[in-house]
Protein backbone atom coordinates (compact mmCIF):
# COMPACT_ATOMS: atom_id res chain seq x y z
CA UNK A 1 0.00 0.00 0.00
CA UNK A 2 0.88 3.60 -0.53
CA UNK A 3 2.35 5.45 2.45
CA UNK A 4 -0.41 8.07 2.43
CA UNK A 5 -4.16 7.90 1.99
CA UNK A 6 -5.22 11.06 0.17
CA UNK A 7 -7.76 9.71 -2.26
CA UNK A 8 -9.49 6.49 -3.24
CA UNK A 9 -7.19 6.65 -6.28
CA UNK A 10 -4.32 5.66 -3.92
CA UNK A 11 -5.90 2.23 -3.40
CA UNK A 12 -6.27 -0.71 -5.76
CA UNK A 13 -9.30 -2.99 -5.52
CA UNK A 14 -7.14 -5.55 -3.71
CA UNK A 15 -5.89 -2.86 -1.30
CA UNK A 16 -9.52 -2.05 -0.49
CA UNK A 17 -10.28 -5.72 0.18
CA UNK A 18 -7.23 -5.87 2.47
CA UNK A 19 -8.39 -2.79 4.39
CA UNK A 20 -11.88 -4.27 4.84
CA UNK A 21 -10.59 -7.74 5.82
CA UNK A 22 -8.19 -6.26 8.37
CA UNK A 23 -11.02 -4.09 9.72
CA UNK A 24 -12.92 -7.33 10.38
CA UNK A 25 -10.21 -8.30 12.90
CA UNK A 26 -10.33 -4.87 14.51
CA UNK A 27 -14.08 -5.07 14.90
CA UNK A 28 -13.49 -8.24 16.94
CA UNK A 29 -11.09 -6.23 19.14
CA UNK A 30 -13.96 -3.77 19.70
CA UNK A 31 -16.07 -6.56 21.22
CA UNK A 32 -13.48 -7.51 23.88
CA UNK A 33 -13.54 -6.40 27.50
CA UNK A 34 -10.20 -4.69 26.86
CA UNK A 35 -10.74 -3.01 23.50
CA UNK A 36 -7.11 -2.27 22.91
CA UNK A 37 -4.11 -3.90 21.24
CA UNK A 38 -0.45 -2.83 21.42
CA UNK A 39 0.13 -2.75 17.65
CA UNK A 40 1.13 0.95 17.42
CA UNK A 41 2.66 1.40 20.86
CA UNK A 42 5.10 4.29 20.88
CA UNK A 43 3.77 5.87 17.67
CA UNK A 44 2.44 9.40 17.60
CA UNK A 45 -0.62 10.32 15.58
CA UNK A 46 -1.72 13.93 15.19
CA UNK A 47 -5.30 14.93 14.41
CA UNK A 48 -4.92 18.23 12.56
CA UNK A 49 -8.41 19.65 12.09
CA UNK A 50 -8.91 22.97 10.30
CA UNK A 51 -12.67 22.38 10.24
CA UNK A 52 -14.89 21.34 13.10
CA UNK A 53 -15.78 17.71 12.79
CA UNK A 54 -16.32 16.19 16.17
CA UNK A 55 -17.46 12.80 14.85
CA UNK A 56 -14.58 12.18 12.49
CA UNK A 57 -12.05 13.44 14.99
CA UNK A 58 -13.40 11.29 17.80
CA UNK A 59 -13.50 8.27 15.52
CA UNK A 60 -9.85 8.72 14.54
CA UNK A 61 -8.88 9.44 18.13
CA UNK A 62 -10.54 6.28 19.39
CA UNK A 63 -9.03 4.24 16.56
CA UNK A 64 -5.53 5.48 17.38
CA UNK A 65 -6.00 4.93 21.12
CA UNK A 66 -7.26 1.38 20.61
CA UNK A 67 -4.02 0.74 18.72
CA UNK A 68 -2.08 2.10 21.74
CA UNK A 69 -0.68 5.05 19.78
CA UNK A 70 -0.23 8.44 21.42
CA UNK A 71 -2.74 10.93 20.05
CA UNK A 72 -2.46 14.68 19.85
CA UNK A 73 -5.51 16.70 18.86
CA UNK A 74 -4.56 19.90 17.15
CA UNK A 75 -7.60 22.00 16.38
CA UNK A 76 -7.11 25.39 14.91
CA UNK A 77 -9.09 27.62 17.22
CA UNK A 78 -7.10 29.01 20.13
CA UNK A 79 -3.80 27.76 18.72
CA UNK A 80 -0.91 29.10 16.72
CA UNK A 81 -3.06 28.78 13.60
CA UNK A 82 -5.44 31.45 14.86
CA UNK A 83 -2.32 33.56 15.36
CA UNK A 84 -1.66 33.25 11.62
CA UNK A 85 0.69 30.27 11.38
CA UNK A 86 0.77 28.79 7.89
CA UNK A 87 0.00 25.14 7.12
CA UNK A 88 3.65 24.71 6.23
CA UNK A 89 4.96 25.95 9.55
CA UNK A 90 2.41 23.89 11.46
CA UNK A 91 3.46 20.84 9.44
CA UNK A 92 7.16 21.45 10.10
CA UNK A 93 6.45 21.84 13.81
CA UNK A 94 4.56 18.55 13.96
CA UNK A 95 7.33 16.95 11.93
CA UNK A 96 9.92 18.23 14.41
CA UNK A 97 7.91 16.70 17.24
CA UNK A 98 8.12 13.30 15.58
CA UNK A 99 4.58 12.71 14.31
CA UNK A 100 4.35 9.29 12.66
CA UNK A 101 1.03 10.12 11.04
CA UNK A 102 -1.05 13.23 10.49
CA UNK A 103 -4.79 13.00 10.03
CA UNK A 104 -5.87 16.20 8.35
CA UNK A 105 -9.26 17.82 7.81
CA UNK A 106 -9.06 21.04 5.80
CA UNK A 107 -11.53 23.30 3.96
CA UNK A 108 -9.25 23.54 0.91
CA UNK A 109 -9.17 20.69 -1.57
CA UNK A 110 -5.66 19.34 -2.01
CA UNK A 111 -4.25 20.44 1.38
CA UNK A 112 -3.39 16.84 2.40
CA UNK A 113 -1.38 16.40 -0.78
CA UNK A 114 0.50 19.63 -0.08
CA UNK A 115 1.18 18.43 3.45
CA UNK A 116 2.96 15.32 2.17
CA UNK A 117 5.71 17.55 0.79
CA UNK A 118 6.71 18.72 4.26
CA UNK A 119 6.39 15.68 6.48
CA UNK A 120 8.06 12.27 6.55
CA UNK A 121 5.20 10.39 8.23
CA UNK A 122 1.93 9.19 6.72
CA UNK A 123 -0.80 11.64 5.81
CA UNK A 124 -4.44 10.57 6.03
CA UNK A 125 -7.09 12.69 4.41
CA UNK A 126 -10.04 13.11 6.78
CA UNK A 127 -11.88 15.35 4.31
CA UNK A 128 -10.49 18.13 2.12
CA UNK A 129 -12.80 20.81 0.72
CA UNK A 130 -15.11 19.35 -1.91
CA UNK A 131 -12.46 16.85 -2.99
CA UNK A 132 -12.44 13.55 -1.05
CA UNK A 133 -13.15 11.83 2.25
CA UNK A 134 -11.70 8.37 1.61
CA UNK A 135 -12.02 6.90 5.11
CA UNK A 136 -15.77 7.61 5.08
CA UNK A 137 -16.11 5.78 1.74
CA UNK A 138 -14.18 2.79 3.09
CA UNK A 139 -16.32 2.50 6.21
CA UNK A 140 -19.40 2.71 3.98
CA UNK A 141 -18.08 -0.13 1.81
CA UNK A 142 -17.34 -2.15 4.94
CA UNK A 143 -20.91 -1.65 6.19
CA UNK A 144 -22.38 -2.65 2.82
CA UNK A 145 -20.23 -5.78 2.59
CA UNK A 146 -20.97 -6.69 6.19
CA UNK A 147 -24.75 -6.35 5.75
CA UNK A 148 -25.19 -7.55 2.16
CA UNK A 149 -22.26 -9.97 1.81
CA UNK A 150 -20.68 -8.35 -1.22
CA UNK A 151 -19.98 -5.05 -2.97
CA UNK A 152 -19.67 -6.18 -6.56
CA UNK A 153 -22.94 -5.78 -8.42
CA UNK A 154 -24.69 -3.77 -5.69
CA UNK A 155 -26.96 -1.02 -6.96
CA UNK A 156 -26.36 2.11 -4.92
CA UNK A 157 -27.99 5.53 -5.17
CA UNK A 158 -26.28 8.56 -3.66
CA UNK A 159 -28.97 11.16 -3.10
CA UNK A 160 -28.49 14.84 -2.38
CA UNK A 161 -25.88 17.56 -2.76
CA UNK A 162 -23.37 15.56 -4.77
CA UNK A 163 -21.75 18.71 -6.14
CA UNK A 164 -20.31 19.83 -2.81
CA UNK A 165 -19.87 16.38 -1.31
CA UNK A 166 -16.43 14.88 -0.82
CA UNK A 167 -18.20 11.82 0.57
CA UNK A 168 -20.09 11.32 -2.70
CA UNK A 169 -16.92 11.62 -4.76
CA UNK A 170 -14.89 9.16 -2.68
CA UNK A 171 -17.78 6.72 -2.40
CA UNK A 172 -18.56 6.79 -6.14
CA UNK A 173 -14.91 6.14 -6.99
CA UNK A 174 -14.65 3.31 -4.46
CA UNK A 175 -17.90 1.68 -5.58
CA UNK A 176 -16.81 1.86 -9.24
CA UNK A 177 -13.48 0.27 -8.29
CA UNK A 178 -15.27 -2.60 -6.56
CA UNK A 179 -17.74 -3.20 -9.38
CA UNK A 180 -20.92 -1.73 -7.93
CA UNK A 181 -23.41 0.32 -9.97
CA UNK A 182 -23.90 3.84 -8.70
CA UNK A 183 -26.62 6.36 -9.53
CA UNK A 184 -26.32 9.96 -8.40
CA UNK A 185 -29.68 11.52 -7.61
CA UNK A 186 -30.47 15.18 -6.95
CA UNK A 187 -31.58 18.45 -8.53
CA UNK A 188 -29.52 19.28 -11.66
CA UNK A 189 -27.89 22.21 -9.84
CA UNK A 190 -26.38 19.82 -7.26
CA UNK A 191 -25.05 17.16 -9.65
CA UNK A 192 -21.59 17.92 -11.07
CA UNK A 193 -21.71 18.27 -14.88
CA UNK A 194 -18.77 15.87 -15.31
CA UNK A 195 -20.31 13.21 -13.03
CA UNK A 196 -20.57 10.56 -15.74
CA UNK A 197 -16.76 10.53 -15.85
CA UNK A 198 -16.82 8.97 -12.35
CA UNK A 199 -18.38 5.85 -13.86
CA UNK A 200 -21.90 6.55 -12.56
CA UNK A 201 -25.48 7.09 -13.78
CA UNK A 202 -27.38 10.28 -13.06
CA UNK A 203 -31.07 10.71 -12.26
CA UNK A 204 -33.24 13.58 -11.09
CA UNK A 205 -36.21 11.43 -10.09
CA UNK A 206 -35.71 9.65 -6.79
CA UNK A 207 -38.93 7.61 -6.98
CA UNK A 208 -37.96 5.94 -10.24
CA UNK A 209 -34.62 4.85 -8.73
CA UNK A 210 -35.72 3.52 -5.33
CA UNK A 211 -37.36 0.20 -6.41
CA UNK A 212 -34.11 -1.00 -8.03
CA UNK A 213 -31.71 -0.38 -5.14
CA UNK A 214 -29.64 -2.37 -2.68
CA UNK A 215 -28.46 0.78 -0.89
CA UNK A 216 -30.00 4.24 -0.64
CA UNK A 217 -27.24 6.58 0.54
CA UNK A 218 -28.43 10.01 1.64
CA UNK A 219 -26.22 13.08 1.84
CA UNK A 220 -26.60 15.88 4.32
CA UNK A 221 -28.31 18.92 2.84
CA UNK A 222 -26.49 22.03 3.91
CA UNK A 223 -28.87 24.87 4.51
CA UNK A 224 -26.36 27.47 3.38
CA UNK A 225 -26.57 26.00 -0.15
CA UNK A 226 -30.13 27.20 -0.27
CA UNK A 227 -28.97 30.73 0.50
CA UNK A 228 -26.57 30.28 -2.40
CA UNK A 229 -29.67 29.39 -4.46
CA UNK A 230 -28.77 25.83 -5.44
CA UNK A 231 -32.37 24.91 -4.58
CA UNK A 232 -35.39 27.12 -3.89
CA UNK A 233 -36.23 26.00 -0.34
CA UNK A 234 -35.41 23.30 2.16
CA UNK A 235 -39.07 22.26 2.20
CA UNK A 236 -39.15 21.83 -1.54
CA UNK A 237 -35.97 19.77 -1.39
CA UNK A 238 -37.50 17.53 1.26
CA UNK A 239 -40.65 17.10 -0.82
CA UNK A 240 -38.79 16.23 -4.04
CA UNK A 241 -35.78 14.29 -2.78
CA UNK A 242 -36.25 13.50 0.93
CA UNK A 243 -36.55 9.84 1.94
CA UNK A 244 -40.01 10.04 3.44
CA UNK A 245 -42.02 7.40 5.26
CA UNK A 246 -43.96 6.79 2.03
CA UNK A 247 -40.94 6.64 -0.25
CA UNK A 248 -38.95 4.24 1.91
CA UNK A 249 -41.55 1.53 1.23
CA UNK A 250 -40.59 1.68 -2.46
CA UNK A 251 -37.21 0.13 -1.61
CA UNK A 252 -36.84 -3.65 -2.01
CA UNK A 253 -37.04 -5.46 1.36
CA UNK A 254 -33.34 -6.08 2.08
CA UNK A 255 -32.18 -2.63 0.88
CA UNK A 256 -30.25 -0.46 3.33
CA UNK A 257 -30.55 3.22 4.15
CA UNK A 258 -27.22 4.90 4.89
CA UNK A 259 -26.14 8.40 5.86
CA UNK A 260 -22.66 9.73 6.72
CA UNK A 261 -24.08 11.97 9.49
CA UNK A 262 -24.88 14.34 10.95
CA UNK A 263 -28.48 13.95 9.73
CA UNK A 264 -31.08 16.63 9.19
CA UNK A 265 -34.13 14.71 10.33
CA UNK A 266 -37.12 15.91 8.33
CA UNK A 267 -35.04 17.21 5.43
CA UNK A 268 -33.13 14.51 3.54
CA UNK A 269 -34.53 11.76 5.79
CA UNK A 270 -37.78 11.49 7.76
CA UNK A 271 -37.21 10.98 11.45
CA UNK A 272 -39.10 7.63 11.46
CA UNK A 273 -37.06 6.40 8.50
CA UNK A 274 -33.78 7.05 10.29
CA UNK A 275 -34.88 4.70 13.08
CA UNK A 276 -35.97 1.78 10.88
CA UNK A 277 -34.02 -1.50 11.19
CA UNK A 278 -32.85 -1.09 7.59
CA UNK A 279 -31.16 2.23 8.50
CA UNK A 280 -27.62 1.28 9.44
CA UNK A 281 -26.41 4.75 10.32
CA UNK A 282 -25.15 3.83 13.80
CA UNK A 283 -23.41 0.73 12.43
CA UNK A 284 -21.57 3.02 10.04
CA UNK A 285 -20.23 4.90 13.06
CA UNK A 286 -19.14 1.72 14.89
CA UNK A 287 -17.57 0.27 11.76
CA UNK A 288 -15.78 3.57 11.18
CA UNK A 289 -13.55 2.97 14.20
CA UNK A 290 -12.55 -0.51 12.97
CA UNK A 291 -11.88 0.72 9.43
CA UNK A 292 -9.74 3.62 10.68
CA UNK A 293 -7.83 1.23 12.94
CA UNK A 294 -7.24 -0.95 9.91
CA UNK A 295 -5.94 1.98 7.86
CA UNK A 296 -3.66 3.30 10.61
CA UNK A 297 -2.34 -0.21 11.17
CA UNK A 298 -1.71 -0.92 7.48
CA UNK A 299 -0.10 2.49 6.86
CA UNK A 300 2.05 2.60 10.02
CA UNK A 301 2.89 -0.97 10.98
CA UNK A 302 4.98 -1.44 7.87
CA UNK A 303 7.26 1.49 8.61
CA UNK A 304 10.25 2.01 10.81
CA UNK A 305 9.23 3.73 14.03
CA UNK A 306 11.49 6.80 13.76
CA UNK A 307 8.93 8.79 11.81
CA UNK A 308 10.67 7.97 8.56
CA UNK A 309 9.42 5.52 5.98
CA UNK A 310 11.36 2.32 5.50
CA UNK A 311 10.14 1.88 1.95
CA UNK A 312 10.86 5.28 0.40
CA UNK B 1 16.29 -28.40 -2.37
CA UNK B 2 14.94 -31.57 -0.75
CA UNK B 3 12.75 -31.64 2.32
CA UNK B 4 13.06 -34.48 4.79
CA UNK B 5 9.95 -35.85 6.47
CA UNK B 6 9.99 -35.60 10.27
CA UNK B 7 6.48 -36.94 10.85
CA UNK B 8 3.99 -38.63 8.55
CA UNK B 9 0.20 -38.80 8.75
CA UNK B 10 0.11 -41.63 11.29
CA UNK B 11 2.73 -40.05 13.53
CA UNK B 12 0.80 -36.74 13.55
CA UNK B 13 -2.39 -38.61 14.47
CA UNK B 14 -0.69 -40.55 17.28
CA UNK B 15 0.95 -37.39 18.64
CA UNK B 16 -2.41 -35.58 18.75
CA UNK B 17 -4.02 -38.54 20.53
CA UNK B 18 -1.20 -38.74 23.07
CA UNK B 19 -1.29 -34.99 23.79
CA UNK B 20 -5.07 -35.19 24.26
CA UNK B 21 -4.55 -37.95 26.85
CA UNK B 22 -1.86 -35.92 28.60
CA UNK B 23 -4.08 -32.82 28.75
CA UNK B 24 -6.90 -34.84 30.34
CA UNK B 25 -4.51 -36.53 32.77
CA UNK B 26 -2.68 -33.36 33.82
CA UNK B 27 -5.93 -31.44 34.39
CA UNK B 28 -7.79 -34.37 36.00
CA UNK B 29 -10.44 -34.34 33.32
CA UNK B 30 -11.21 -31.55 30.90
CA UNK B 31 -14.27 -29.90 32.43
CA UNK B 32 -12.48 -26.64 33.28
CA UNK B 33 -10.21 -26.69 30.23
CA UNK B 34 -10.49 -24.59 27.07
CA UNK B 35 -8.31 -24.77 23.97
CA UNK B 36 -7.02 -21.73 22.09
CA UNK B 37 -5.14 -22.35 18.86
CA UNK B 38 -2.79 -19.79 17.36
CA UNK B 39 -3.68 -18.96 13.76
CA UNK B 40 -2.81 -20.34 11.29
CA UNK B 41 -2.71 -24.16 11.86
CA UNK B 42 -2.64 -24.00 15.67
CA UNK B 43 -6.42 -23.47 15.49
CA UNK B 44 -6.83 -26.58 13.31
CA UNK B 45 -4.71 -28.61 15.73
CA UNK B 46 -6.80 -27.29 18.63
CA UNK B 47 -9.99 -28.55 16.95
CA UNK B 48 -8.43 -32.01 16.49
CA UNK B 49 -7.32 -32.09 20.12
CA UNK B 50 -10.84 -31.12 21.21
CA UNK B 51 -12.33 -33.98 19.17
CA UNK B 52 -9.87 -36.44 20.77
CA UNK B 53 -10.54 -35.11 24.27
CA UNK B 54 -14.27 -35.52 23.70
CA UNK B 55 -13.69 -39.12 22.57
CA UNK B 56 -11.48 -39.91 25.58
CA UNK B 57 -13.18 -37.99 28.34
CA UNK B 58 -16.67 -37.32 27.03
CA UNK B 59 -16.19 -33.57 27.60
CA UNK B 60 -16.90 -31.05 24.86
CA UNK B 61 -14.08 -28.54 25.24
CA UNK B 62 -14.57 -25.00 23.86
CA UNK B 63 -12.11 -24.15 21.06
CA UNK B 64 -11.02 -20.65 20.11
CA UNK B 65 -8.65 -19.15 17.56
CA UNK B 66 -6.15 -16.44 18.43
CA UNK B 67 -4.30 -14.18 16.02
CA UNK B 68 -1.24 -12.64 17.63
CA UNK B 69 -0.34 -10.15 14.89
CA UNK B 70 -1.25 -7.03 16.89
CA UNK B 71 0.96 -8.22 19.77
CA UNK B 72 4.09 -9.04 17.78
CA UNK B 73 7.37 -7.53 18.95
CA UNK B 74 8.61 -6.82 15.43
CA UNK B 75 5.86 -4.49 14.21
CA UNK B 76 7.58 -1.48 12.75
CA UNK B 77 10.66 -3.49 11.80
CA UNK B 78 9.22 -4.90 8.60
CA UNK B 79 8.53 -3.33 5.23
CA UNK B 80 4.89 -4.47 5.15
CA UNK B 81 2.30 -4.65 7.92
CA UNK B 82 1.97 -8.36 8.81
CA UNK B 83 -1.15 -10.10 7.52
CA UNK B 84 -3.92 -10.53 10.06
CA UNK B 85 -5.95 -13.68 10.73
CA UNK B 86 -9.23 -14.14 12.54
CA UNK B 87 -9.46 -14.15 16.33
CA UNK B 88 -12.53 -15.90 17.72
CA UNK B 89 -12.78 -16.63 21.43
CA UNK B 90 -16.51 -16.64 22.09
CA UNK B 91 -16.34 -18.15 25.58
CA UNK B 92 -15.18 -16.93 28.97
CA UNK B 93 -11.57 -17.80 29.85
CA UNK B 94 -11.82 -16.49 33.44
CA UNK B 95 -11.16 -19.23 36.02
CA UNK B 96 -10.44 -21.78 33.25
CA UNK B 97 -7.26 -23.57 32.29
CA UNK B 98 -6.33 -22.38 28.82
CA UNK B 99 -4.27 -24.75 26.69
CA UNK B 100 -2.56 -22.71 23.99
CA UNK B 101 -1.99 -24.79 20.86
CA UNK B 102 0.57 -24.09 18.14
CA UNK B 103 2.19 -26.14 15.40
CA UNK B 104 5.88 -25.33 15.95
CA UNK B 105 7.67 -23.97 19.02
CA UNK B 106 10.83 -22.15 17.95
CA UNK B 107 12.05 -18.82 19.39
CA UNK B 108 9.11 -18.53 21.80
CA UNK B 109 8.21 -15.05 20.57
CA UNK B 110 4.85 -16.12 19.16
CA UNK B 111 3.96 -17.61 22.54
CA UNK B 112 4.99 -14.46 24.38
CA UNK B 113 2.68 -12.46 22.09
CA UNK B 114 -0.10 -14.98 22.67
CA UNK B 115 0.28 -14.68 26.46
CA UNK B 116 -0.07 -10.90 26.17
CA UNK B 117 -3.13 -11.29 23.96
CA UNK B 118 -4.81 -13.83 26.25
CA UNK B 119 -4.68 -11.64 29.33
CA UNK B 120 -6.74 -9.07 27.42
CA UNK B 121 -9.55 -11.65 27.36
CA UNK B 122 -9.54 -12.42 31.06
CA UNK B 123 -7.66 -14.09 33.89
CA UNK B 124 -7.32 -17.83 33.41
CA UNK B 125 -6.46 -20.13 36.33
CA UNK B 126 -3.48 -21.36 34.35
CA UNK B 127 -2.12 -21.28 30.82
CA UNK B 128 -0.49 -24.41 29.39
CA UNK B 129 1.20 -24.87 26.04
CA UNK B 130 0.80 -27.74 23.58
CA UNK B 131 2.85 -27.93 20.37
CA UNK B 132 3.16 -30.53 17.65
CA UNK B 133 6.89 -29.90 17.19
CA UNK B 134 9.50 -28.35 19.49
CA UNK B 135 12.51 -27.47 17.35
CA UNK B 136 14.61 -25.68 19.99
CA UNK B 137 16.47 -22.34 19.64
CA UNK B 138 14.45 -20.48 22.27
CA UNK B 139 15.10 -16.75 22.62
CA UNK B 140 12.79 -16.35 25.64
CA UNK B 141 12.28 -18.36 28.85
CA UNK B 142 9.30 -20.32 27.51
CA UNK B 143 8.71 -24.10 27.45
CA UNK B 144 5.92 -26.40 26.28
CA UNK B 145 3.81 -28.57 28.62
CA UNK B 146 2.81 -31.01 25.88
CA UNK B 147 5.06 -31.82 22.92
CA UNK B 148 4.28 -34.06 19.94
CA UNK B 149 7.89 -34.46 18.92
CA UNK B 150 11.21 -32.88 19.89
CA UNK B 151 13.34 -32.25 16.83
CA UNK B 152 16.94 -31.00 16.89
CA UNK B 153 17.35 -28.46 14.09
CA UNK B 154 19.80 -25.92 12.78
CA UNK B 155 18.65 -22.31 12.94
CA UNK B 156 18.90 -21.97 9.17
CA UNK B 157 16.41 -24.78 8.65
CA UNK B 158 12.64 -24.42 8.43
CA UNK B 159 10.15 -26.77 10.01
CA UNK B 160 6.94 -26.83 8.01
CA UNK B 161 3.78 -28.39 9.36
CA UNK B 162 1.15 -29.37 6.81
CA UNK B 163 -2.37 -30.19 7.92
CA UNK B 164 -5.21 -31.80 5.97
CA UNK B 165 -7.51 -28.84 6.69
CA UNK B 166 -5.24 -26.31 4.95
CA UNK B 167 -2.69 -28.26 2.93
CA UNK B 168 -4.57 -31.41 1.97
CA UNK B 169 -2.25 -33.77 3.87
CA UNK B 170 -0.70 -34.25 7.31
CA UNK B 171 3.09 -34.02 7.46
CA UNK B 172 5.95 -32.31 9.25
CA UNK B 173 8.83 -31.40 6.95
CA UNK B 174 12.36 -30.14 7.54
CA UNK B 175 13.86 -28.03 4.78
CA UNK B 176 16.64 -25.56 4.08
CA UNK B 177 15.47 -21.99 4.38
CA UNK B 178 14.88 -20.57 0.92
CA UNK B 179 14.16 -17.01 1.93
CA UNK B 180 15.25 -14.65 4.68
CA UNK B 181 12.90 -14.35 7.62
CA UNK B 182 11.28 -17.24 9.44
CA UNK B 183 8.19 -19.14 8.44
CA UNK B 184 7.06 -19.48 12.07
CA UNK B 185 6.43 -15.81 12.67
CA UNK B 186 8.11 -13.82 15.40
Amino acid sequence: MNRHLLSIHDLSASDIVRVLDTAESFREVGTRVIKKVPALRGRTIVNLFYENSTRTRISFELAAKRLSADVINFSTSGTSVSKGESLKDTALTLQAMGADAIVIRHPSSGSPLTLTRWVRGSVLNAGDGTHEHPTQALLDLYTMRDRLGRIEGLRVAIVGDVLHSRVARSLSLALAKMGAETTLVGPPTLIPPDATAWGVQVSHDVESVLPKLDVCYLLRVQRERQRQQYFPSVREYARLFGLTRERVTMLPDPALVMHPGPMNRGVEIDSDVADLPRSVIEEQVTNGIAVRMSLLYLLLAGQASDGGAADV
Amino acid sequence: MGASRLMDQDEVRRAVTRIAHEIVERNKGASATVLVGIAARGDDLARRLAAEIERIDGTAVPVGALDITFYRDDIGMRAEAPEVHETRIDFDINARTVVLVDDVLFTGRTIRSALDALVDFGRPTAIQLAVLVDRGHRELPIRADFVGKNVPTRKEEDVRVELREVDGQDAVLLEERVHAGGAEGP
